[in-house]
């Protein structure tokens, strides 16, 4: 099989490259490889689904028409289990070589298990990624399910939040000693933390799972524990058992569970390239273009190392805009044209029960707090240059905000003051509101200061 | 593409463009039952202080940053304006976390959000704001029309 263009993976990544390709290249034939059974869903709604404020159909990233629409030929089912970079061949695992001119691997990340004592032990845990995952933890929930998660990131968190009507009661164990830890500091996570708990999700923090034991391994009898459904029963040596047990932490605490999610974080898939020989640290390396170090092979998304500009570190920034951004980046330069993204920076928008929250870039410098009614508001200040901020509670216009940490505004530049309570563009220069509103060309400051003397 | 130009110096900042806003997506026939007494949730806002006013609704960008974010799909263009699929959305808000100008702003009952589509999905079909501006604050002109335009002013001056 021959394909001009060849994406190994149909989720985020992939479209955006499918749709960066297009954008220059209208008919040069693009192959699709997908591990799942599904046109392209979007991922982060799988809590959404469970939820019941989204379903299957709406949770289709693009059009069913998608493929068709652009010349995709979707293989769905099938891994890309080899790259041979020089004669332009990958392996599917069941045997077919496709032969490619471009390749973008587009192979995202796997759900981080860590090791925990007796977990092999139990007849099985859930992880939380992919609609299937979803699908299999809904048939495992029942009324009086009591569900323990292991993380409270936010995977593990929307988790919660999705199931939290469906089931007995949720408890989270995290190693941090708050909640989002790596988006949220002390304060801002308490509040979110507060809403949780109001709809029976409790949280054991600053601890993690020392010592799994199976409900079968202690001689559970049928009917013995009333909380468990019959969904979960089923036939261990002629016994019936369930899917639950019970977890002893590191600081002590007994916890017992009919359903375990691990949802500690997520690794990326580098197998492929790294085999092949391109560069992987603990992503894929790229450049600009999201070239890897392989000739003709890009990558993009989760499994690559993105440079975030606000913390001038290089990342795994396994979040979708990105994702969906260095895929179009990717897939613009496959057909021959050249658009760089280096404006990655980590950003989260979530709800929690309809609590809202906002975060970007990095807390670095100076923390201007500006909270008040109940609302949380921090920005961190570096160098003339807004790197970051959270925001709980009203977070209309706040992409304003982002696009000072984006563009790098020197804070000096704009009246910050005025904004720091309510986003306005009113704190730009009048030049720049007539280039953003006015759809006049902007003077810039250099040019303009020379005009004035 | 024609889009909606502020002209900053003409503004009163009399908010009749978010209330014709917010009539024309309303889809009520009567402006009264639509707009007596409600709080309203316009897609266009009128911002300002003592010196100078100016309405702000989306710019529908070519590089349209809300479109690439959106986790679902919702955002999409349709020939040059962005438009949302409502059924879609699940209101995560990344779009409003994206965009540079804040021109998206969640819908009135907080579960999706709402944006500028041009008035293109609504009886009036073209942006009622600029209708119903009194001043000429607002225009809903061509790119090109426009820039013709300035440069012939710059010209004058």
């Amino acid at each position: 099989m021959t394909t001009k263009y060849l994406i190994i993976g149909n989720s985020t990544a992939a479209v955006g490259c499918a749709e960066g390709i297009r954008t220059l290249d209208k008919s040069g034939a693009i192959t699709m490889v997908s591990q799942e059974k599904y046109q392209a869903y979007s991922r982060p709604l799988i809590s959404y689904l469970l939820e019941g404020r989204t379903d299957e159909r709406h949770m289709l990233y693009r059009s069913k028409t998608f493929y068709k629409d652009n010349g995709i030929n979707l293989i769905t089912e099938k891994t890309a289990v080899e790259l041979d970079a020089k004669t332009k061949t990958v392996t599917l695992n069941d045997g077919t070589k496709i032969t490619y001119e471009k390749l973008m691997n587009a192979t995202g990340s796997h759900p981080f298990v860590p090791p925990m004592g007796g977990l092999d032990t139990l007849p099985k845990y859930f992880t939380f990624l992919s609609l299937d995952s979803a699908k299999e933890l809904e048939k495992a929930l029942a009324k009086k399910t009591r569900v323990l998660i292991i993380g409270a990131g936010l995977i593990g968190m929307k988790c919660a939040e999705g199931i939290a009507d469906r089931c007995g009661g949720i408890t989270i164990v995290e190693m941090a000693p708050r909640c989002l830890p790596t988006v949220l500091e002390e304060k801002a996570a308490s509040i979110i933390q507060k809403k949780m708990e109001e709809h029976n999700i409790s949280f054991d923090f600053g601890d993690s799972v020392k010592q799994f034991t199976p409900n079968y391994a202690k001689g559970t009898k049928e009917g013995d524990e009333a909380s468990v459904s019959d969904k979960n029963s089923f036939e261990n040596n002629g016994k019936k058992s369930t899917l639950g047990g019970t977890a002893l932490t590191m600081n002590g605490k007994t916890i017992e569970f009919d359903v375990l999610i691990c949802a500690v974080g997520v690794r990326p898939n580098t197998q492929l390239v790294e085999k092949a020989g391109g560069k992987v640290e603990k992503g894929i390396i790229v450049d600009e273009n999201c070239h890897t170090t392989l000739p003709d092979v890009w990558a993009a998304g989760d499994c690559i190392v993105s440079h975030d500009i606000t913390a001038d570190v290089n990342r795994i920034l396994a979040i979708l805009p990105n994702a969906y951004m260095e895929g179009e980046s990717a897939g613009i330069n496959m057909a021959g044209g050249e658009k760089p993204y280096n404006k990655a920076m980590p950003i989260n928008s979530a709800g929690f029960f309809d609590l809202h929250m906002v975060t970007a870039g990095s807390y670095t410098g100076k923390c201007i707090d500006a909270s008040k009614n109940g609302e949380f508001r921090k920005f961190f200040i570096d160098n003339n240059l807004l790197k970051g901020f959270i925001i709980i509670g009203d977070v209309a216009r706040s992409g304003i905000y982002t696009s000072l940490i984006r563009d790098k505004t020197p804070i000096d530049s704009i009246d910050f003051d005025t904004i720091k309570d309510e986003p306005r563009l009113l704190a730009f220069s009048k030049s720049r509101r007539e280039s953003i509103l006015g759809g006049k060309e902007e003077v810039p400051a250099a040019s303009w200061n020379f005009a004035t003397i | 593409m024609k889009r909606v130009y502020v002209n900053e110096e003409w503004c009163l900042g009399c908010h009749l463009c978010e209330y014709n806003c917010a009539f024309a997506n309303s889809g009520l026939k009567d402006m009264v039952k639509a707009l007596k007494g409600k709080k309203i949730y316009p897609r266009i806002q009128v911002e300002g202080d003592n010196n100078v006013s100016f309405a702000v609704s989306c710019r529908h960008c070519e590089e349209p940053l809300c479109v690439k974010a959106c986790i679902t799909g919702a955002l999409h263009i349709e020939n040059g304006i962005i438009c949302t699929d409502k059924d879609k959305c699940v209101g995560c808000y990344t779009c409003i976390l994206s965009c540079p100008y804040g021109c998206i702003m969640p819908a009135e009952d907080g579960q999706v959000i709402q944006k500028c589509e041009l008035c293109i999905k609504n009886a009036e079909g073209s942006p009622a704001c600029v209708k119903g501006c009194p001043n000429k604050a607002i225009v809903f002109e061509d790119n090109e029309t426009r820039e013709n335009e300035m440069k012939k002013s710059e010209a004058v001056k």
